[in-house]
């Protein structure tokens, strides 16, 4: 099995696209509504990755 | 009103879900290729399949039921049912032999989460298999 070697963000990215994909496919009812949640569900993960990124870095002083 | 929409829905016959529910346990999408929901099956078989492949490469580690102290039978049970919903990932790299232990790091800490995530993502599909078979849900 190779292995994986990933930055958090790198990490975090990839489980933002899965999650994103699966939320958008099971949740609505129509195809444009699946497609459009699972963009927002995607937004939404990066913003707050790169939200908390940032408190972090800040809280840390 | 709220209540009429409310009402409690009969529940279908087990003909109807569970061969559907239970191949979509097995393999992931696989209840909606059985419901001819070809698109759907394939978009979850790739995203359930590349998060559980993803944590294998980060060599996450596997939970085991423990008992114990509260937290440490919740963390412990709760996550070998997220592994085990994965079906036949988690059975394969079981009979494969994948026993990584809980190492310290953080690929190794998110490949546990992608294992376990992939399982509870599985789950959602197999919910909405149900729904679908139960025709509650186009």
């Amino acid at each position: 099995m190779p292995k994986m070697n990933l930055s958090h963000f790198e990490a975090a990215f990839l489980f933002a696209l899965f999650t994103s994909v699966v939320l958008g496919v099971v949740t609505k009812r129509t195809d444009r509504d699946r497609l459009h949640y699972g963009a927002y569900t995607f937004v939404c993960f990066l913003l707050a990755l790169f939200g908390l990124g940032w408190l972090m870095y800040f809280g840390h002083g | 009103m709220a209540k009429e929409k409310e009402q409690k829905q009969p529940m279908p016959p087990l003909g109807a879900w569970v061969p559907a529910v239970a191949l979509g346990w097995l393999v992931p999408g696989g209840g909606h290729f059985l419901l001819k929901r070809n698109g759907r099956g394939a978009l979850l078989l790739l995203s359930v399949t590349g998060m559980f492949l993803c944590g294998l490469m980060m060599q996450g580690a596997m939970f085991q039921p423990q008992s114990g102290d509260l937290l440490t039978t919740l963390i412990n049970t709760g996550g070998f049912l997220g592994d085990l919903c994965s079906g036949i990932l988690y059975l394969l790299s079981v009979w494969f032999g994948y026993n990584q232990p809980d190492m310290a790091g953080h690929v190794h800490d998110y490949g546990t989460k992608f294992l376990v995530t992939a399982g509870l993502l599985n789950v959602l599909a197999m919910v909405d298999v149900y729904e679908i078979a139960a025709g509650r849900k186009d």
